[in-house]
């Protein structure tokens, strides 16, 4: 699949914001006044940055509100419900904790609940693609789900939650690794089972139908960097997990805790590139070019 | 609305026969002339005349290599356009509703004035059908030529895809293959149509007839025996002319003896 920065940029960044809204709202930590305020606008910001990076890839954002119609059957419709609830009901209980030194549990809870709910709706966006084997399954949702959960506590300041989660989602992440090379091969699908040719005898992509390139081609058939895939697997392993694990570990300090944030998420970013770029659609199987 | 129905009334589609196609492309070429100035936005192209011309196209002709165990190997053209799934996966990921399909004859359409151009059906399509209009930005895809099939303004045998028309080797034909005894559910059963990808489970409509199994030639040599040199000892006329021109100083061209 083609990386679009504007998705890698959505998908990291507000996967980072709801993961902190999240403990905010379970009062983690549970400051009140000025510091609840910064520990809420830099959640907005991710958050909200995040989605508005995410319409910069629509062909016509101004048409973006007809996308919370179709929550029946659309998991992009669900996600975009799913945001602006949590949003509000975050904005909500923030409003309570920041201007009126309260804690109102429940809504709290709730807006915790839909904010990790808004991961969960994007990451099945990704998951719920058949044409795309290698997010096919459910570790894809466990991935962004971990993810968000180990971010969001390290940016909460949560240093003994954020420990075993950056543990846990690294392990996530190397098995998301292991299983999903398997993923295209386990599909059935081939150039074979996309012609039904394969009774006459091995398929072979001949001529493509055209001689330049076109949209399916730039947007399915992305190949570019694949060669330095176990290389950016390992800088991704070591920025987001290994060095912020290493630094939490250290005694205490703002410097460390930052250098945690700033690598943690600069290896999300690395794995969320591979996550588009390493992935195969079957389309590509048509053009010869799995 | 993105739900598909449980059950279309209809089920229009194509039934294209990998034997008799001979990879004309002028399905390709008279499906974009129809579609870009008709239903919806036009097929824009970029850089139509330049080094690196790219462009959107409804339905596009691929061209494979078939090697068998054993003999020679053949070459299939392989004409591929939105084969209108019973349980296509574009319609229920769309979340804006612009994509749906239709419960009175099963085809599958886009909304153009509800398409934000997220692409995500696009994503979800296994067969590259869908294709994000570089100009407009909405997403494009095969219309079955709604807008010709029931067009009363058009002569009868106008009334089918401007592909199925086009078609100069009747590769291509077009009917309700929910109707048993339809020409094309006729056609399937008889040539053994069969679905692209079945393990996506899209249940296609379109269906596709394989290539007819070819012939082979037996080895025979029954000429043989008559194509042996047959003037070893001419006589006559020609058996002087041949010793007479061996005669004549020189080297008789061919290096006849």
């Amino acid at each position: 699949m083609h990386p679009a920065p504007s998705i890698i940029l959505f998908t990291t960044l507000s996967g980072l914001g709801f993961g902190l809204l999240a403990f905010l709202g379970i009062n983690m930590p549970g400051s009140t006044g000025f510091i609840a305020f910064v520990f809420f606008a830099i959640a907005y910001v991710l958050a909200v940055g995040g989605l508005l990076f995410s319409t910069f890839h629509l062909g016509h954002p101004e048409r973006a509100l007809k996308a919370f119609s179709q929550w029946r059957s659309s998991w992009l419709s669900r996600e975009g419900i799913c945001a602006v609830a949590a949003l509000i009901v975050m904005a909500i209980y923030g409003f309570g904790r920041v201007f009126m030194d309260q804690h109102w549990g429940l809504i709290g809870g709730i807006g915790a609940v839909l904010s990790l709910a808004t991961v969960y709706t994007t990451s099945m966006i990704y998951a719920q693609l058949k044409t795309v084997p290698r997010w096919h399954m459910p570790l894809t949702s466990l991935l962004f789900m971990a993810f968000s959960l180990a971010g969001g506590a390290l940016l909460a300041g949560q240093v003994q939650i954020a420990l075993p989660l950056l543990i846990v989602a690294g392990i996530v992440q190397i098995a998301y690794w292991l299983l999903g090379d398997k993923r295209l091969a386990q599909s059935g699908s081939t150039l074979e089972s996309a012609t039904g040719l394969g009774h006459i005898g091995k398929v072979k992509a001949f001529e493509p139908p055209h001689t330049g390139t076109n949209y399916l081609m730039r947007e399915f058939i992305h190949v570019v960097g694949r060669k330095h895939a176990q290389k950016l697997r390992i800088i991704a392993l070591g920025l987001g997990f290994v060095i912020p694990v290493i630094a939490l570990l250290l005694p205490f300090g703002h410097m460390l805790a930052l250098v945690a944030v700033l690598s943690h998420v600069a290896g999300i970013f690395v794995s969320r590139w591979l996550f588009f770029a390493q992935a195969e659609h079957v389309v590509g199987l048509y053009y010869g070019k799995r | 609305m993105t739900t598909l129905p449980t059950s279309t009334q209809k089920k229009l589609g194509l039934v294209i026969d990998l034997d008799t196609c001979v990879g004309c492309h002028a399905c390709v070429v008279s499906c974009k002339g129809w579609n870009t100035e008709n239903y919806g936005a036009p097929l824009s192209d970029q850089d139509p005349y330049g080094g690196d011309p790219s462009g959107t196209f409804l339905n596009r002709v691929h061209s494979y290599e078939v090697q068998p165990d054993e003999g020679a190997a053949q070459l299939i053209h392989f004409p591929k356009s939105c084969l209108h799934c019973e349980d296509a996966p574009c319609v229920t990921v769309c979340p804006t509703g612009a994509s749906y399909k239709r419960v009175e004859d099963g085809i599958v359409l886009v909304n153009e004035q509800d398409c934000i151009g997220c692409g995500l059906c696009a994503w979800a399509c296994p067969y590259g059908a869908r294709e994000m209009d570089a100009s407009e930005k909405v997403m494009k895809k095969c219309t079955l030529c709604v807008d010709r099939i029931y067009n009363e303004n058009l002569p009868e045998e106008d009334r089918q895809p401007a592909c199925v028309r086009t078609c100069p080797s009747g590769a291509r034909h077009f009917g309700d293959l929910a109707d048993e005894t339809s020409d094309v559910s006729i056609l399937v059963a008889e040539r053994g149509g069969f679905d692209l990808m079945p393990e996506m489970g899209t249940k296609p409509v379109n269906q596709y007839l394989p290539p007819r199994p070819k012939d082979t030639m037996e080895e025979f040599n029954i000429l043989a025996p008559y194509l042996e040199p047959v003037a070893k000892d001419a006589g006559g006329f020609l058996g002087w002319l041949d010793k007479a021109l061996d005669k004549l100083p020189g080297n008789s061209a061919g290096g006849a003896k």
